[in-house]
C-alpha cells in the first residue's frame, strides 16, 4: 500500500514538472510585460504540430527542430509586433483579451497548415519502468517522465542563469521591475519584449515536444494551459521557483486525489481539483506562495 | 441639427436625473422598442427568430450580468456559463418538483439560486485580486459543470445526460413557435435591462465604479467592501442564471451540462469587450456581433462554393473561422479598445454638434 501512494505520489510530483514546464511560459511573459499570455498552450500546439509536420515531409530529426525553433521565435516576434505593441498602456483586461483571441487564431492556423489529425512524436524515449527501481523497490517510475522532468530542470537551471548572469537577462529583470524606470535608463523595451517573447515560443517548443511525445500531438494539447494556470496562480505569477513548486504540488496532490478520493465522489475530478486547491492556498496567501507582496496605497 | 439638447429645460429634480434627460434620447428608445417589440414580430423569418434574434438577446443578458460584475465592479470572472448552468438547471428543477409552479418564477427561482452560488464563489474576491481572481472564477466554471454532470438528482437521473426542457407555458398561453419565444425574451430582457440601467446610476452602481476604480480608496471613503462585492457577484449572477434558464428554454431545448462549456464563457467575455466594458449598450452591441459573425462567415464560405465553385473543405473553412475571428477580436481591441458602444458615443457627439466640426 505505502509503495503504491508513493508511487502515485512519484508520478504526480513527475507530471507536476509537465505542468511547470508549460506555466513558465506564463511566468515569463507576465514578468517582463504583464501580459497574463493566455496563447501560451496554442503556442505548445503549433510548435508540436510544426514539428510532426516538418518531420512527416521528410526533414530528418534535428533539422525540423531546427525548423521548428526558428518558426517559433518568429512567431514570438510577430506575436510582439503586431498585437502587444499597438496595445502598449492598454489596461490589462484588454490585453489578456487580446491572447484569447491569438490563442483562437494560432490554433487555426496551426491546423489550416498542418490538418487535424491526432499524429504520434516519437523521442525515442521509452514510457516504461525503471526497471532497477521497480525490482529492488517494487515501485514503478516511468523513464520518459524522469527525462523530461530532467529536461525541465536544465531548462530552468538554464533560464535562471540567463536571467541573473547576462546583460539581456539583467534588462529584463529591470524591465519587470519598472517599465518607465527601464526606458529611462535606456533599456529598450521593445527589443526585450521581443526576446522575451521568442524565448517563450522556445519554451513552448520544449513542451511541445515533451506533451506531444505524452499525449500524442492533437487538439487536447491547447488544454494543457488549463492545467497550468493553477499551478501559476499557486506558484505566483512573477515567480520562475514559484512555477516550479506550484507544478510538483499541483501534479502531486491531482493524483493523489484522483487516485485515491476520485473513486468516492464519482471521477473525473482532475478537471476542478487543482482549481480550488490552489484557491485555497490563495486564501491564505492572495499573492501565490513566491508572488510579489502587493503593498496598496492611495 | 435634429439632436441638441438646446430649450430643453428642467424644472424638477426628478427630470434631472432622469434615465434619459434628451428628449431625441427618448424618442429613439421609444422606436427601437417600438420596432423590436411590433414590426419584428410581424416581419421577421422563423430562421431569424431562432439563429439570431433570439440567442442574440439571451446571450446580451448574460453579457449584462459579467459586465456588471466585470465592467461595474472591476472583478474579471471567467465562469459565466457555469453560473448560466446553475440558473438552467435550477429552473429545470423547480419546473419538475414543484407541480404548477408559474414558469417565471421558476426562471427567477433559477436566477436566485445561481445568485447563492455565485455569492460563495465571490467570496475568495474579498481577499484575491486580478488575474488570480480570474483563474479562481476557472474553478467554479470546473467544479459547477462537473457536479451537474456526476449528481444524478439534478439531472433527474436522466442516463443520456441531455434533458429535454419542459415546455413553456405561462397563465395558459403556451409560447412555443419562434415569434412567441422571441417575445417573452425580449420582454424578460427588456425589464432586466432597465433595471440593470438604473441599479448602475442609483447608489450601488456608483460604489461598485468605485471599488473598480480603487477598492483601497473606496474602502476609505466608506464603501463596504465586503457587502458592495457580493452583490455584485449575486446581481451578476442572477442575471446569468435567469439567461441560463432562457437558454435552455427558449434557445436549445435541452437542458445539459455540454452547453455551458467554457467556450461559452470566453464568448461572453468577448462580448462586453467588443461592445464595450462598462456599459449597458455594449451588451447588445457585442452579444450581436459575436452572434452575427459566425454566420456571416458560414455565408461567405456557401458564397464561394456556389457562385465562385471555388470548394472550400469543411475543416478547411471552421479553421479560417477560428482565424477570422481571433484577428477580429484583436483588431477591434487595436482599433477601439472601449468597443462598440465608445464608437456610439462619439457619433452621438459628433451629431451634437452637426454640421459644425467643433
Amino acid at each position: 500500500m505505502i509503495q503504491f501512494v508513493f508511487e502515485v505520489f512519484i508520478g504526480g510530483l513527475l507530471s507536476g514538472v509537465m505542468y511547470s514546464l508549460v506555466a513558465l511560459g506564463f511566468v515569463l511573459i507576465y514578468k517582463a510585460s504583464g501580459v497574463f499570455n493566455f496563447a501560451q498552450g496554442s503556442l505548445v500546439f503549433f510548435a508540436a504540430l510544426t514539428f510532426v509536420g516538418l518531420t512527416e515531409h521528410g526533414l530528418s530529426f534535428p533539422v525540423a527542430l531546427a525548423v521548428t525553433l526558428v518558426v517559433m521565435i518568429v512567431l514570438g516576434l510577430l506575436i510582439e509586433r503586431l498585437v502587444l505593441r499597438p496595445l502598449v498602456n492598454q489596461p490589462q483586461i484588454s490585453l489578456f483579451m487580446a491572447t484569447i483571441g491569438l490563442s483562437f487564431f494560432i490554433e487555426g492556423l496551426a491546423q489550416l497548415l498542418w490538418g487535424a489529425n491526432v499524429r504520434g512524436l516519437e523521442l525515442g524515449i521509452q514510457d516504461e519502468p525503471i526497471k532497477w527501481l521497480s525490482d529492488t523497490a517494487g515501485i514503478n517510475v516511468s523513464k520518459f517522465d524522469l527525462v523530461a522532468a530532467g529536461i525541465a530542470a536544465v531548462l530552468v537551471a538554464g533560464l535562471g542563469l540567463f536571467f541573473s548572469r547576462t546583460r539581456i537577462g539583467r534588462a529584463l529583470r529591470a524591465v519587470a521591475d519598472d517599465h518607465q524606470a527601464a526606458l529611462a535608463v535606456g533599456i529598450p523595451l521593445q527589443q526585450i519584449w521581443g526576446i522575451v517573447w521568442a524565448v517563450a515560443g522556445f519554451v513552448a517548443l520544449v513542451a511541445g515536444m515533451l506533451w506531444g511525445a505524452r499525449n500524442g500531438v492533437q487538439f487536447a494539447l491547447t488544454f494543457v494551459a488549463l492545467k497550468a494556470l493553477p499551478v501559476l496562480i499557486l506558484g505566483g505569477f512573477e515567480s520562475i521557483p514559484g512555477a516550479i513548486v506550484g507544478g510538483l504540488i499541483i501534479g502531486a496532490t491531482e493524483k493523489l486525489a484522483e487516485v485515491f478520493l476520485g473513486p468516492h465522489v464519482g471521477g473525473g475530478i482532475e478537471g476542478w481539483f487543482p482549481y480550488v486547491l490552489a484557491l485555497l492556498f490563495l486564501l491564505v496567501r492572495p499573492e501565490g506562495l513566491f508572488g510579489e507582496k502587493i503593498i496598496r496605497r492611495i | 441639427m435634429l439632436y441638441r439638447e438646446a430649450g430643453q429645460f428642467k424644472s424638477t429634480y426628478a427630470a434631472d436625473s432622469a434615465m434619459l434627460p434628451i428628449r431625441q434620447d427618448r424618442i429613439g428608445l421609444a422606436l427601437i422598442l417600438l420596432i423590436a417589440f411590433v414590426v419584428i414580430p410581424l416581419t421577421a423569418s422563423p430562421y431569424l427568430f431562432s439563429a439570431i434574434l433570439i440567442p442574440c438577446l439571451i446571450l446580451a443578458l448574460a453579457a449584462l450580468g459579467l459586465n456588471i460584475l466585470t465592467g461595474y465592479a472591476g472583478q474579471l470572472s471567467l465562469g459565466t456559463a457555469a453560473f448560466m448552468a446553475v440558473g438552467a438547471f435550477a429552473s429545470y428543477n423547480f419546473v419538475l418538483r414543484i407541480p404548477g409552479i408559474p414558469l417565471l418564477l421558476a426562471f427567477a427561482g433559477g436566477g436566485v439560486m445561481a445568485a447563492a452560488v455565485g455569492i460563495v464563489f465571490g467570496l475568495p474576491s474579498l481577499r484575491i485580486r486580478g488575474f488570480y481572481l480570474a483563474v479562481a472564477t476557472l474553478a467554479a466554471q470546473f467544479f459547477i459543470i462537473w457536479f451537474l454532470t456526476k449528481v444524478g438528482w439534478v439531472t433527474n437521473y436522466n442516463s443520456s445526460g441531455v434533458i429535454t426542457a419542459q415546455p413553456m407555458v405561462i397563465a395558459g398561453i403556451a409560447f412555443d413557435s419562434p415569434q412567441e419565444k422571441y417575445l417573452l425574451v425580449l420582454s424578460i430582457v427588456t425589464l432586466l435591462a432597465l433595471a440593470a440601467k438604473n441599479m448602475t446610476r442609483a447608489n450601488i452602481g456608483r460604489q461598485w465604479m468605485a471599488i473598480r476604480d480603487m477598492d483601497v480608496a473606496a474602502e476609505v471613503i466608506g464603501i463596504r467592501l465586503v457587502r458592495a462585492k457580493l452583490l455584485a457577484f449575486a446581481v451578476s449572477s442572477f442575471y446569468c442564471g435567469v439567461a441560463g434558464a432562457l437558454y435552455a428554454y427558449a434557445y436549445l431545448g435541452t437542458v445539459e451540462p455540454e452547453a455551458y462549456s467554457l467556450d461559452l464563457s470566453f464568448r461572453i467575455l468577448f462580448m462586453i469587450i467588443i461592445g464595450g466594458v462598462g456599459t449597458i449598450l455594449g451588451a447588445f452591441l457585442g452579444s450581436a456581433f459575436i452572434v452575427i459573425i459566425p454566420i456571416l462567415l458560414t455565408i461567405v464560405v456557401r458564397f464561394l462554393d456556389e457562385t465562385l465553385h471555388l470548394s472550400v473543405a469543411s475543416s478547411v473553412a471552421s479553421n479560417v473561422e477560428l482565424m477570422v475571428f481571433g484577428g477580429l477580436i484583436i483588431f477591434f481591441l487595436i482599433v477601439e479598445p472601449h468597443g462598440l458602444a465608445r464608437i456610439w458615443q462619439i457619433t452621438k457627439e459628433k451629431l451634437r454638434l452637426w454640421p459644425f466640426p467643433h
